[in-house]
């Protein structure tokens, strides 16, 4: 017999890699936000666009199937999270509404708006999402302001519904983080997939700053982590409590997640080092597996060794843990059975991308291929 | 311990959810039916080797992209729109509803999303055979799609296959496999994907037939009109036989829906059918609720009986008897369901209580009458009338119920007098001549959205006051945040939506007129 707890503890596992697999897919939108400053001309934008508009819907599913698996296993913040923080869900959502059909509209004729227009989406959807996304997460660690009565439905206690996020530096900094990290993978996915000289030349003077900047917040968002108080529970009463250095104690406590965490830095260090100094165009893959293994195991810091993951500052035993949070038994194990199908789902996703991704693309191919976006 | 909801809160966030959703299905339908059709169409290519058919099956599948992009931007929106819009509804089921939509995630639109980048990118980078492969999966993953999304509103429907857990205050699930086989979901899905086959035949066919009058691209004309005309008539037959398996179900699911979209008010044996008719307002109310009488009809007899059992003689309940009961009939009346609500409600807030003061025996004794399987169906089933202040806020808007039914299966029988004709033309090789046909056809892709779009009218509205059928009406369900907000919200969403939908319509309309590539 499976015990709930540990139904509750792999779906959470779930939910940190699908986030951060969503962090590194966030590439397409890193590139996006640079859709006006990278490109020298017409074609260079056009080589730009096509190699992220081949990804994009993958970003947009992982999204979706993010939102929809915190559903099935975690209806408590689903209910209390979006149902609260109202206004940045609701700007997350319109930042990809208007991406997914800028790819597709942009240069078809007849557009009405015109294709500056689809671009700007691009740019707004490139620049918003990875950073009100960042900032929607730092909430795991800084708490909101919400209570929940006896029939679990949510009150959020102040008027701005989710915006209030925005005031804090914590989550500040985590959201520009994200931002400049889905830049920095923007870039190396670019270098990865585009054959054209200048553009790679450009690229790499990009990389740079946008690498420093990423490293730069990166930095202060973890150093004021560590340092902070975090929301302990008590398994046993259920209560929760604030402790100092809770999130230093969980990398202690759980070094296999410290290993992981660190693991993750150090690929997305070398990935942005290998290119910057030894010219590799594959950084990419270290990066990109560099963010899923930080990311992963941000949130695993956030759940785990009990932990409050979706904490309440005003009221505190309002707060979500795995466990007061999660579906029920039956629910949680039909749900396993389902993940069994997602490593099949990651192969032909796998399979599909390296179908179109063979080779790398050139101003040649943007004028005799059919589809262009 | 339960708040009702300002009221201007509720209507807005419906009106928000039912402007999306129609936006939604504005999309969606064209995507279901295209990707088949142009399935069909790529392996009759890479069967005969013939270049003309790989030439339409591209024209057709640019159309497909076109409208894919602005399905997938107004389907993310209703995702998040449950938790966003509707929190208290999202904790009381979510054990239950999350899981198809995850389900979704994981198994549908991954393919769908995986190998639509194949369709479009794949020409000249993978073999014909994949190419194809990858034009079916991406057939398959719509569908798959509109599956998991339709096994769970039929579960709002038709709620089965879950208990009342009281601590955690919601609805957990006990059988997958009922919810997944939910009678409703059976025939909802069927009845959904065929008319969304339908509409594509249609929308195939209706520019199919402009090309025709133009005298342009003849060939690619007729061969499409061919594939979506059987394609079409055989959709629109399965669209005809589901939906009365839809009423069948209805009936017994949601009877007072059925009843108000027949505006029958007083039940009957050997009930006849209403094919046409127009109401108005009579005299007389069911408590504050006007009736409505027929101004004039033309009836089908016996055909309604027959219609929800197969026999002539069968009774059919009407409003009066589903409201105010009727002992000799075994229905019970909604005064009757509201105390039995009402007591469940109560015994609630006394767990709540009992277990606020620790006191462990009564509320151990109450959480196993909750579990309890008698209980549940003759006491919590009812846990939703407790909302009620009186019986008559149980009839869904007969009005909005009659005539979008109705509406709705006329058009279905004029589309397959339509498919017919045009195979019909087709083979005698007099279809360039009929212009008023091809006139007609032009002018009929409009048809099917509508048709469409007031099925999800009926079957939305006619559901009303719940949210969850009998357990939970929608003004508990709204989450609790300024009307202001959802206003502005709906305004923003109706302003972007209209405007990418003019963009849409204008790059579709430029690729019919520019005609495929040569
Ligand atoms: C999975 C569930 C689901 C699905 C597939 C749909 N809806 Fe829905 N719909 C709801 C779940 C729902 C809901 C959340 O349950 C609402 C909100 C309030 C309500 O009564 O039901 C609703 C309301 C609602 C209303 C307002 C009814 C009212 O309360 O007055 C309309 C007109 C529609 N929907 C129309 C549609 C259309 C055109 C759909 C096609 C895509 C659709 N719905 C799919
Ligand atoms: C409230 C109900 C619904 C929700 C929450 C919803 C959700 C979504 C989401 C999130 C997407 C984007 C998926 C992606 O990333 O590719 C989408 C697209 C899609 N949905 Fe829905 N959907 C709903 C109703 C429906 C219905 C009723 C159907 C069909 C019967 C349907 C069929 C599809 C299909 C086929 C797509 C692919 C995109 C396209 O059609 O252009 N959806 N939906
Ligand atoms: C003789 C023809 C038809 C009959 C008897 C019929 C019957 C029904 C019924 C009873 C419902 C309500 C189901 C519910 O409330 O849960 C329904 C809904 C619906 N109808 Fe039809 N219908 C017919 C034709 C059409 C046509 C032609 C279209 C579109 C092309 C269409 C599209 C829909 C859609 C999209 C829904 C909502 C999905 C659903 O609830 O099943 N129907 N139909």
């Amino acid at each position: 017999m499976i015990s709930h707890l540990f139904l509750q503890q792999y779906w959470w596992i779930i939910i940190s890699i699908l986030a951060g697999l969503l962090v590194f897919l966030m590439f397409v939108q890193g590139g996006q936000s640079m859709i006006f400053s990278l490109p020298r001309n017409e074609s260079d934008k056009t080589m730009i666009v096509n190699s992220l508009g081949r990804k994009w819907e993958f970003t947009f599913t992982t999204l979706v199937t993010f939102g929809g698996g915190f559903f099935a296993s975690f209806p408590l913040f689903y209910s209390a999270s979006f149902g609260g923080a109202y206004w940045v869900w609701i700007a997350i959502l319109f930042s990809f509404i208007i991406q997914a059909i800028a790819y597709e509209y942009r240069s078809k004729p007849a557009n009405i708006f015109g294709k500056n227009t689809y671009d700007t989406f691009l740019f707004l959807n490139g620049s918003l999402g990875p950073f009100l996304i960042g900032t929607a997460v730092a909430t795991f660690f800084t708490g909101s302001q919400f209570s929940l009565n006896e029939m679990n439905q949510v009150r959020w206690q102040t008027p701005w519904h989710g915006l209030e996020a925005l005031l804090n530096g914590k989550n500040l900094a985590l959201g520009l983080a994200v931002l400049f990290l889905a830049r920095t993978n923007g870039i190396l996915y670019i270098i990865n997939s585009v054959d054209e000289e200048a553009l790679i030349e450009r690229s790499l003077g990009k990389l740079t700053v946008n690498a420093i900047a990423f490293l730069v917040f990166f930095l202060l968002f973890l150093g004021s982590l560590l340092l902070s108080k975090g929301f302990a529970y008590d398994s046993s009463t259920g209560t929760v409590m604030m402790e100092n250095y809770k999130y230093l104690h969980n990398l202690i406590g759980m070094p296999l997640v410290l290993i992981l965490f660190l693991a993750g830095v150090v690929g997305v260090l070398y990935g942005i080092g290998s290119t910057i100094f030894g010219g590799s165009r594959s950084g990419i893959w270290y990066t990109g597996f560099g963010t899923l293994l930080a990311v992963t195991s941000l949130f695993l810091v956030a759940g785990f060794n009990d932990t409050a993951f979706y904490p309440s500052v005003y009221d505190l035993n309002s707060s979500l843990t795995i466990r007061n949070a999660s579906s029920s038994h039956f629910t949680l194990k039909t749900m396993m059975f389902v993940s069994f199908i997602v490593p099949f789902v990651a192969a032909y996703i796998w399979f599909a991308w390296k179908a179109i991704n063979n080779k790398r693309i050139t101003e040649e191919e943007m004028k005799k291929e059919g589809h262009v976006y | 311990m339960f708040e009702n909801a300002d009221l201007s809160l509720v209507d807005w966030s419906r009106a928000q959810f039912a402007l999306t959703a129609i936006y939604h299905w504005l999309f969606v339908p064209l995507t279901l039916g295209l990707s088949f059709i142009v399935a069909i169409m790529e392996s009759i290519y890479v069967k005969t080797g013939n270049e003309e058919w790989k030439r339409i099956t591209r024209f057709w599948m640019t159309l497909f992209g076109i409208n894919f992009a602005i399905g997938v931007a107004t389907g993310i929106i209703l995702e998040f729109e449950f938790g966003t819009n509707w929190s208290n509804y999202s904790w009381f089921v979510g054990d239950i509803f999350g899981a198809p939509l995850a389900i979704e995630g994981i198994l549908a639109f991954f393919l769908e999303s995986t190998f639509v980048a194949v369709m479009f990118f794949g020409w000249n980078k993978v073999s014909k055979k994949f190419h194809l492969l990858s034009s079916w999966l991406v057939a398959i993953g719509a569908n798959l799609s509109a599956l998991w999304i339709l096994v769970a509103n039929a579960w709002m429907q038709n709620p089965v296959g879950m208990v009342f857990n009281p601590d955690t205050a919601r609805n957990e699930m006990i059988s997958f496999w009922d919810v997944l086989f939910n009678e409703v979901a059976i025939s909802k899905f069927l009845h959904t994907i065929s008319s969304g086959f339908l509409l594509a035949s249609m929308f195939v066919l209706g520019i199919s037939a402009y090309y025709l009058l133009k005298k342009r691209e003849i060939l690619l004309a007729r061969r499409s009109i061919l594939i979506s005309g059987v394609f079409g008539l055989l959709s629109s037959l399965l669209v005809i036989y589901t939906g009365d398996s839809s009423a069948k179900a209805l009936a017994k699911a949601q009877p007072v829906k059925f009843a108000a979209f027949e505006a029958l008010y007083e039940g009957k044996e050997n009930a006849g059918l209403v094919a046409a008719g127009i109401l108005k307002e009579s005299d007389s109310k069911i408590g504050n609720t006007a009736v409505n009488d027929f101004a004039f009809r033309i009836e089908i007899p016996g055909f309604l009986s027959i219609m929800t059992s197969g026999k002539r003689d069968a009774f059919v309940p009407g409003i009066y008897d589903l409201v105010n009961g009727n002992q000799s009939r075994g229905i019970m009346p909604v005064s009757e369901k509201i105390d039995r609500g009402t007591k469940v409600r109560n015994m609630l807030e006394e767990y709540k209580t009992a277990r606020k003061n620790n006191d462990n025996d009564k509320a151990g004794m109450l959480a196993a009458t909750f579990r309890d399987k008698k209980f549940n169906e003759e006491n919590f089933r009812y846990f939703g009338y407790s909302f009620f202040k009186s019986p008559d806020e149980a009839i869904p808007n007969v009005k909005v119920a009659f005539y979008t039914f109705h509406l709705m299966v006329m058009l279905g029988f004029l589309f397959i007098l339509e498919f017919f004709l045009a195979i019909y033309f087709l083979f005698r090789g007099t279809l360039e001549k009929q212009k008023w046909f091809l006139w007609v056809a032009l002018f009929s892709i409009l048809l099917p959205y509508v048709a469409g779009e007031l099925g999800w009218v009926l079957a939305e509205m006619g559901r009303q006051p719940w949210i969850i059928q009998d357990l939970m009406p929608v003004s508990a369900a709204v989450s609790q945040i300024s009307s202001g907000s959802v206003i502005t919200t709906f305004v923003l969403f109706a302003v972007l939506f209209t405007l990418l939908l003019v963009a849409e319509v204008s790059i579709m309309i430029r690729q019919i007129k520019t005609g495929p590539k040569h």
